[in-house]
Formats: structure tokens, C-alpha cells, sequence
């Protein structure tokens, strides 16, 4: 039988949960495990992408059975891109993880935890129903829990905590919200709660309980705080993954429940709301990583700040209806760059022993490579050519000056200018003059290539969005 | 295959040189001199073979589809290739300059690997056939130069990094946003004689003046128009050839050009003048003529001094396209050759003070004539270039400018034109006769430079001599065939053809 996008679709779910279930079962294997399956499931992330690409948004129950019984898997242009991303960055961590985890105990835990990870995030991505999201949801939130744990040590095993406390509260605020939704409308199903969807004040509350849980687990200013330490502490390979991928699946879920169930919920000012917490978090954040004392903690604050923009994606959908797909594009973008520079940072914190930016600069002239890919991503994150993240805030002045938000679109360009100043300070570091660090440990080769290829990713997607929109433009029209 | 792939093949011929040199270990300086100059004799062939091609009216253009409504065109009409043809020459001599400048100085690779990236993303800017190319490779160009200003490593330096890319980047983000706006009154449309913006003017007649004067500003960053022009004094710590290359060809020329192409290209000159625009710009030229002109009068650091005067010079660019005439055109246009050519001939010489013998002042210029005649020889032929002495080319592009502006009936930009070359002559005279006629009274500091043959290192004096000569042959031999006024000319007469003005 021709296999159809949504089964590729499927296997993207199955293939590496098996891999996650033999990764745990020979600990020993992990690495090779990782890589093989790591393979097959971005294959069958291509199949779901030219799926969509040539057959248009489908959905269907698993193994026939549909819902109300079935699990429904629903997948779209904005569900596959989300995909792709997923695949991508996490091609090249698993790749880079090869080289960066060396002592057998943190690499036996680390290749189950990722690949289920993985799972649970291309489910989450296919999920549509708000259960099923429910489950996936926790599924994510736990495994990224125990990523974070990995290295030990009171740091690590303090923001875990913290972020476990997080994640919970907010799978917990979300699963409040769907009680009612069934409660009101019997349903589960997005497609079947949009149409349903009254504006009354069940259904306020339940939207406000489920965005609120959601923004905890995407670290929205001002509740961000658990961030910096869960993503500076962890592993690099774990930061990139968490940085880039997981706090966009919580907004994924966002953007999801705001384009297809709630939109008839908007009241004045909600928009501007949202769009002055994001403009918090860009502004806030891009002044803690400017006075960072650390590399990681420059980068992870650049992600608390670069969250930001994403919701600016409410004011902007208000003037410019079509505004969602600059932001998903961006949310692109910055997961490659994003997943780059956390790499970088792991490598060289790697070669020097540790991250203090004051200290680092001897190490930085001695890994070129390491540091040229942190420039090329770092370009992204400021949004300079020929990058995604130029291209990324093209698209965000383009529909903000379409709907004449002058301040917003001010924003957009004040945050890359804010992102310069913190890439380019690090970057500084390279040129300095100093002494010679005497116990400078090479960075592995398969560390350096798969950064500078990751950043490489960053500078094709410059060349991606036509093709992005595109597929974004295949969205709804569930059957 | 088609012809207009050589676009890409010059494109090429010094990006893939560059990141090969990244790649190279230090001490292999033999590979990476033959890949430095391998790269840019084979652009200047290139460059050479398209010229013929533009001259015959062949077409050259690449598309590709970035987002809808939006391409990246690279395109060579004969404006393109005025700046890809003097970047491409210039960059040739200033490579053999640095190779002899850094020589025993660490981390070569990465500075040739960005000096090749600077020079791609400058001819980038030339072949760029609409304004988000133009944008893109602009930007890049910050990138590419940032690392050269730092590129000693001082503290000094990585201030005058930080303001550099202070003052771009921003200047950056508002090209960003008066392109996106522009682009969405009128798309994305191509650079073409006369501009495309003709019939928008009666319905948004406020909204352009504003996104003129929003790319105006982005665009003078890099022009240094005042007051956006302090990064630039700031950036003289870098390297000489990088002063060189950033004040000749790359950095400033980039902004004076994108000017160009706004007020030639996009908005055209009908429109320029309909919608009164001509004389802000006008007057900030000018503003910045007089000023850049009064500060070098007070700078003793020679290299400080060529800073202000380069702010001062570059204006004249701006101030012929803005008298927006055709003699005017001709006069602004082929001072961007000549600038190029004096103020390289000028920086080279004060690198060769520098490392030969280091004078870093005006004030310890006396009696230099003696110890190094050519290359005082050679910066006083740029000097009464700058100036405008007849022959030579400074005088040129002054004469043009001076009809230009009495074609147009601004006969105070006359006066201004007077005032400056009074003040250029204030402050290039004092060095040239100092260098000539003072007298050294105690001995030379320690040379530190093997050199015994010649005043100084071959590689420093060879490239020096002959950006003079050129410069002097861009003035004296004016009349000429080929000569940057002969295709300049050619330029003019295709933009004015439409609207009927004769030279």
C-alpha cells in the first residue's frame, strides 16, 4: 500500500519511542541506538512533510478508529514544519551528543530520555485533541525534567526541581481548562471544539487556565525565572534541545488553541496584553544577557528575550490576520540558531573547563571553527542576512507595517539591535588579547562539524521561506 | 550555460579563496598569499571580461525567489560596474599592500579570510540589482568588516568595534524598515534609470519623503554623513590597508552608493525633485563637506586627519547626485573613483610613515621628504588631488560639480565648493611642506622593517606608487577612452537619455 503523510506521520511518533524503549533496555548501545533511529525518524519526518506538501492537511483516527473512541493524529502544514524542525535540530544534537557525552553513566540515561523526548514532541505536534495534547504535554515536560537532572550536581538537580514544580503547575492549570471545555461542550476534538465554541464564561475561564499553564511551561515573562537556571545548567546538548525545541512546543500548543478553538474568545486588550509581556520579555531578557557573566547564561537569557517575539504574534494577528506565519518562521529560525549557539557554548565550555566570558577568550581563538559557527547563528539571532533570522524579521516588519503597528514593528527592530549587542560582546572575546589558557582540551571533532553544519542550516533557511509560507499556508481544512 | 552566471563566478572569485583561508593553519603564508592573489587577479579578469560585455549593452541579471513579492536579483548595468570595477583593482593592490604590512604580525588567516569576505560582500553591493539585495549584502559587509577593526585585539579597538557596529546595525534596522514600507507602497521593484516609483507621488507624497529620508539615514552611516559620522574617526585603529579599503572602497563608498542608487534608481530624479528632496540632501552634503573639513584642520594624527577628510570627501558623492543634474551627476559619480584612488594613495603612504619610520603625526612629519622621497612624492600627488589642483583627478570632479551646480542654479553650492577646497588645501598643505622642506633635527627611530633596497618594504612602496599613478592618470588622462570620466559619462547619458538633458 502507498504509504500516505499521515502515515509517515505515525511512524515519526512510533520509530523513536521504540528506539527510546531499546535505548533504555541496553544502556550500552545507547549511542549507536540514538544514531540509527535519530536517522529513521527524521526520514519518516520527510515522508510526513512531502505528505503535506503534496496531498494537503489530513487527519485520521490511529488504526481506524476515530474519535470519540480512537487517538486522532492530525497533521497540517504548520504541524509538519514543526516537525521538520524538531528533525532537524534534533539530528544534529543527537550527532553532537555522540562526542559530548563521554562518562557511560549520564550517556546510558540520556539516549532513552531524548529519543522519548522526541516522541512525545512529534505527538504533541500531532495531537488533535486537547487530551491527547494533555498527555503529550506531560510526556514532554517530564522527560525534558530528567534531561535537565542528567549532569547531577545541587545546581542541576535544583533547577530540575524548579522546573519540574513549574511544569507540573502548568500541565495541571491546562488539564483544569480541557475539564471544562468537556464539561461545556462534550468534546474533545479541536476542529469539533472551534466550531462548538461559545463565548461565555465556562469557556473564558478554560481558555485562561490552559494559556496561563502553557505560557509557565514556555517561560513567557514574567514567568520566565525557572529558565536561565534549568537551560544553563543542563548538558549542552539537553540546553539546545530545551532552548530550541521544548518551550516551542508549549507555544505551539498556543498558537494551536488560538488559530483553531478560541479565536471567538478575544476581548479588547487581550492582544495587548500578550504583545506587552513579549515586548517585557525582549526587553528584560536582552538586558540580562547583556550583563551575563557566563556563556551559557548569556544564551539562555537570549532565549527568555527571543520568546518574546513570539508573542507578539497576538497584537500582530490583529492587524494582519495572515501575521501567525511570520511567527512560526521565526520560531524556525531561532530553533536552529538557538540549538547552534547553545552547542558552540557547550564546546567551548567543554575545551576550557568552564564558561566564564571574561576568561574565555584564549580558548575561543584557539576553536575557529567552533566560534565561526557561533557567529553565523549569532547573525540569526540578531536577524542579519543571509539568515533565517533575517528573513524571520523581514516577515515580522512586513506584517506589522502592513497593519501600520509602527510600535510593534519598532520592537522587532529594537530586539535584533538589543540581540547584537549580547552576540557581539561574546564574540568580542575572540579578538581580545590575552594569555594562553595552559589546559585548553580540544573540542571533538564530530562537536565542531555538527555545529558548523547546524549553523549552516541557519543560513539555507535564509533561502527557505518562500517555501516555509507555502507550507503554512496549508493549515485547517481538517477532513 | 547562460553569461549571467558570471556574476556569480566573480562573486565566487574572492568568497571561496576566503573561506578556504579560514581553514589554513597560520604559518602556511605561501598557499595563502597564491589564494589571496590568485582570487583577486582572476577577479579583475572577470571583471574586465564583463565591462567589455556591459560597454556592448549585453544584459547580465540572476533571480531567485526569497519570499513572495520579494527577489534577489543580481544584475550588472554599467553603474554596477564604476564600483565592482575600482573595488576589484583597488582590492588587488591592497592585498599585496597587507601581505607586506602584516608581515610577522599573528592571525593572518583570519584576516584575509574576512578582507576576501569584505571585498565579495563590496562587490555584492555593486552587482545588487534591487534594494533587499543591496540590504543584504550591506549587511554582510558590516559583518565582514567588524572583525577587521577589532583585529588588534586592544582595548582601543574593540570600543571602536562597538561603536562601529552600534552605528551600522541601527543603521541597518532603519533600511530594514523603510525598505519593507517601501515595498509595500510600491513592491519590490528593480533598480532601473529613473526609478520606479513615478505616479506614487500624488497618494503618498508625505509617506515617501519619509522613507527617503529613513534610507538617506541608513545609508549615511556608511557615507558618514554628518552627524552619523563619528564611528569613523574612531575605526582608525584598525590595520592601515583596513583604513585603506574601508575608506576608499568598501565601507563609505558602500553608503555613498546605496545613495546613488535611491535617489537614481528608485526614486529617480524627476521625482527627487517633485517632491523637493533635492535640497535636504543637499544641504546635509554640504553641512558635512564643511564640517569634516574644519575638523581634519585640527587633527594631528595623520590617519585621523585623512578620517575627517574622507567624511568631508565622500560627501562630495552625495552633493553631485543630489544636485540632480546631469553635469552634477558626472561630477559626484566619478569622485567615487577618484576619491578612491587619492584617499588609497594617501592611507598607503601614511602606513608606509607608520611602520617604516613611526610617524603617526603631521607634527612629525618634517623633513620625511628626504628619507622617503616616493612615497612623499606620492602623498603629495594625493593631496593636491584632494585639493583640486588642475590636472589632477580631484580637480575633475570639482569642475563638474561646480557646472553642475550652475546648470541647476545653486549657486551657493558654488561658494561651498570654494569654501572646502580653501580648507583641503589648509590642511594637506602643512604635511606636504613639512614632509618636503622641514628639517629633522635628531635621528629616525629604529627601523623596524627589513628594507634594503628601497625606502621602505617593496610590498608597501610597489602598491603605493601605483595608486598614485593611477590617480594621477584618472586626472590627466581624463579624456581618455576607459577613463573613469569617459564611463561616467556613458552612465549619465543612459540615466538622462529618458528626460532628455544633454552633457
Amino acid at each position: 500500500m502507498f504509504a500516505t503523510g499521515l502515515d509517515w506521520a505515525a511512524w515519526a511518533v512510533a520509530v523513536p519511542l521504540v528506539g527510546a524503549l531499546l535505548a533504555g533496555l541496553l544502556p550500552r548501545l545507547g549511542p549507536v541506538l540514538g544514531l540509527v533511529f535519530g536517522l529513521l525518524t527524521a526520514l519518516a519526518v520527510a515522508g510526513a512533510v512531502m505528505g503535506v506538501w503534496h496531498e494537503g492537511p489530513v487527519r485520521a483516527g490511529l488504526g481506524g478508529w476515530d474519535v470519540p473512541l480512537g487517538i486522532a493524529l492530525s497533521l497540517d502544514g504548520l504541524a509538519a514544519l514543526m516537525l521538520a524542525m524538531t528533525a532537524v535540530v534534533g539530528l544534529a544534537v543527537s550527532i553532537y551528543a555522540l562526542g559530548y557525552l563521554r562518562s557511560s553513566q549520564t550517556r546510558g540515561k540520556f539516549w532513552a530520555l531524548w529519543l522519548w523526548l522526541w516522541a512525545s514532541m512529534n505527538a504533541l505536534f500531532l495531537s488533535g485533541d486537547v487530551f491527547n495534547i494533555y498527555v503529550t504535554l506531560e510526556l514532554v515536560g517530564l522527560a525534558a525534567v530528567a534531561l535537565t537532572a542528567l549532569s547531577g550536581g545541587a545546581a542541576a538537580l535544583g533547577a530540575a526541581m524548579r522546573y519540574l514544580l513549574v511544569s507540573l503547575l502548568g500541565s495541571l492549570a491546562y488539564l483544569m481548562g480541557v475539564a471544562l471545555l468537556y464539561g461545556g461542550y462534550g468534546v474533545l476534538d479541536l476542529a469539533a471544539l472551534g466550531a462548538a465554541m461559545e463565548p461565555d464564561k465556562v469557556s473564558r475561564l478554560a481558555a485562561v487556565l490552559m494559556t496561563v499553564g502553557l505560557l509557565m511551561k514556555t517561560a513567557l515573562f514574567p514567568l520566565h525565572v525557572w529558565l536561565p537556571p534549568a537551560h544553563g545548567s543542563a548538558p549542552a546538548p539537553v540546553s539546545a534541545v530545551l532552548s530550541a525545541l521544548v518551550v516551542k512546543a508549549s507555544f505551539y500548543l498556543i498558537l494551536r488553541l488560538w488559530l483553531d478553538v478560541f479565536p471567538v474568545l478575544t476581548v479588547p486588550g487581550f492582544e495587548l496584553f500578550m504583545g506587552a509581556l513579549g515586548a517585557g520579555a525582549l526587553l528584560w531578557g536582552s538586558l540580562l544577557a547583556l550583563r551575563a557573566a557566563r556563556l551559557k547564561q548569556v544564551v539562555a537569557y537570549s532565549t527568555v528575550a527571543q520568546l518574546g517575539y513570539l508573542f507578539l504574534v497576538f497584537p500582530l494577528m490583529a492587524v494582519t490576520p495572515g501575521a501567525w506565519q511570520a511567527v512560526v518562521f521565526f520560531a524556525l529560525a531561532h530553533a536552529c540558531a538557538k540549538a547552534t549557539v547553545f552547542l558552540a557554548a557547550g564546546s567551548l565550555q567543554k575545551a576550557a573547563g568552564h564558561d566564564r566570558l571574561a576568561q574565555l577568550g584564549a580558548v575561543m581563538r584557539k576553536e575557529p571553527v567552533t566560534v565561526f559557527a557561533f557567529g553565523i547563528a549569532g547573525a540569526s539571532l540578531v536577524g542579519l542576512p543571509l539568515t533565517g533570522g533575517f528573513i524571520a524579521k523581514w516577515l515580522l516588519v512586513d506584517v506589522a507595517l502592513q497593519g501600520h503597528a509602527w510600535g510593534w514593528a519598532s520592537l522587532v527592530l529594537a530586539g535584533g539591535l538589543l540581540a547584537g549587542g549580547y552576540v557581539f560582546r561574546v564574540l568580542g572575546h575572540a579578538f581580545g588579547r590575552g594569555s594562553v589558557n595552559p589546559d585548553h582540551r580540544p573540542v571533538p571533532a564530530v562537536m565542531v562539524w555538527s555545529t558548523l553544519v547546524l549553523a549552516l542550516v541557519s543560513v539555507a533557511l535564509g533561502f527557505a521561506g518562500a517555501a516555509s509560507l507555502e507550507l503554512l499556508a496549508l493549515h485547517g481544512g481538517r477532513t | 550555460m547562460n553569461a549571467s552566471w558570471l556574476l556569480i563566478f566573480i562573486l565566487m572569485s574572492s568568497l571561496v579563496p576566503g573561506l578556504l583561508i579560514f581553514f589554513l593553519r597560520e604559518e602556511s603564508h605561501g598557499l595563502r598569499t597564491a589564494l589571496n592573489l590568485g582570487g583577486a587577479g582572476l577577479k579583475l579578469i572577470l571583471v574586465g571580461y564583463l565591462l567589455l560585455g556591459v560597454q556592448r549593452g549585453d544584459v547580465y541579471e540572476l533571480r531567485a525567489v526569497l519570499l513572495p513579492g520579494v527577489e534577489l536579483v543580481l544584475a550588472a548595468d554599467s553603474l554596477s560596474l564604476l564600483f565592482a570595477t575600482l573595488s576589484t583593482l583597488l582590492w588587488f593592490v591592497t592585498t599585496i599592500y597587507a601581505v607586506g604590512y602584516l608581515e610577522g604580525s599573528p592571525n593572518h588567516s583570519r584576516f584575509f579570510g574576512f578582507f576576501s569576505l569584505c571585498v565579495s560582500a563590496t562587490v555584492g553591493i555593486a552587482f545588487s540589482g534591487n534594494l533587499i539585495t543591496f540590504l543584504i549584502f550591506y549587511e554582510i559587509l558590516t559583518l565582514a568588516t567588524w572583525p577587521l577593526v577589532v583585529h588588534r585585539g586592544t582595548a582601543q579597538s574593540l570600543r571602536a568595534g562597538r561603536l562601529y557596529l552600534a552605528y551600522t546595525l541601527a543603521g541597518g534596522a532603519l533600511l530594514l524598515a523603510a525598505m519593507v514600507w517601501l515595498a509595500l507602497l510600491a513592491g519590490s521593484g528593480d533598480f532601473k534609470p529613473g526609478g520606479y516609483l513615478m505616479g506614487l507621488e500624488q497618494e503618498f507624497p508625505t509617506q515617501l519623503k519619509l522613507i527617503f529620508a529613513m534610507l538617506v539615514a541608513g545609508f549615511g552611516v556608511k557615507a558618514a554623513l554628518v552627524p552619523l559620522h563619528s564611528w569613523l574617526p574612531r575605526a582608525m585603529v584598525a590595520p592601515a590597508p583596513v583604513s585603506a579599503l574601508l575608506h576608499a572602497v568598501a565601507v563609505v563608498k558602500a553608503g555613498a552608493f546605496g545613495i546613488v542608487r535611491v535617489v537614481d534608481d528608485v526614486y529617480g530624479l524627476t521625482l527627487v525633485l517633485e517632491l523637493g528632496l533635492d535640497l535636504p540632501l543637499m544641504a546635509a552634503a554640504v553641512i558635512t563637506i564643511v564640517y569634516g573639513s574644519v575638523r581634519a584642520l585640527f587633527a594631528d594624527d595623520i590617519k585621523r586627519r585623512l578620517a575627517f577628510s574622507t567624511v568631508s570627501q565622500v560627501s562630495y558623492i552625495v552633493l553631485g547626485v543630489a544636485l540632480a543634474g546631469p553635469l552634477g551627476a558626472v561630477g559626484g559619480l566619478v569622485h567615487l573613483v577618484h576619491q578612491g584612488l587619492m584617499k588609497i594613495t594617501l592611507f598607503f603612504c601614511a602606513g608606509n610613515f607608520a611602520e617604516t619610520l613611526h610617524i603617526h603625526k603631521v607634527s612629525e612629519l618634517k623633513g620625511v621628504g628626504r628619507r622617503m622621497p616616493l612615497t612623499m612624492l606620492a602623498f603629495t600627488l594625493g593631496a593636491l588631488g584632494m585639493i583640486g589642483a588642475p590636472p589632477l583627478a580631484g580637480f575633475i570632479s570639482k569642475w563638474y560639480l561646480g557646472l553642475g551646480a550652475l546648470q541647476m542654479e545653486q549657486h551657493w553650492v558654488l561658494a561651498a565648493l570654494v569654501v572646502s577646497s580653501l580648507l583641503n588645501a589648509a590642511y594637506f598643505l602643512p604635511p606636504v611642506i613639512r614632509g618636503w622642506f622641514g628639517r629633522r633635527e635628531e635621528p629616525w627611530h629604529d627601523e623596524h622593517m627589513k628594507h634594503h633596497r628601497f625606502e621602505t618594504h617593496w610590498m608597501l612602496l610597489g602598491p603605493t606608487l601605483f595608486v598614485a599613478a593611477v590617480a594621477v592618470a584618472a586626472g590627466v588622462l581624463a579624456g581618455m577612452p576607459y577613463s573613469p570620466l569617459d564611463w561616467v559619462s556613458l552612465i549619465v547619458e543612459r540615466e538622462y537619455a529618458p528626460t532628455g538633458g544633454g552633457l
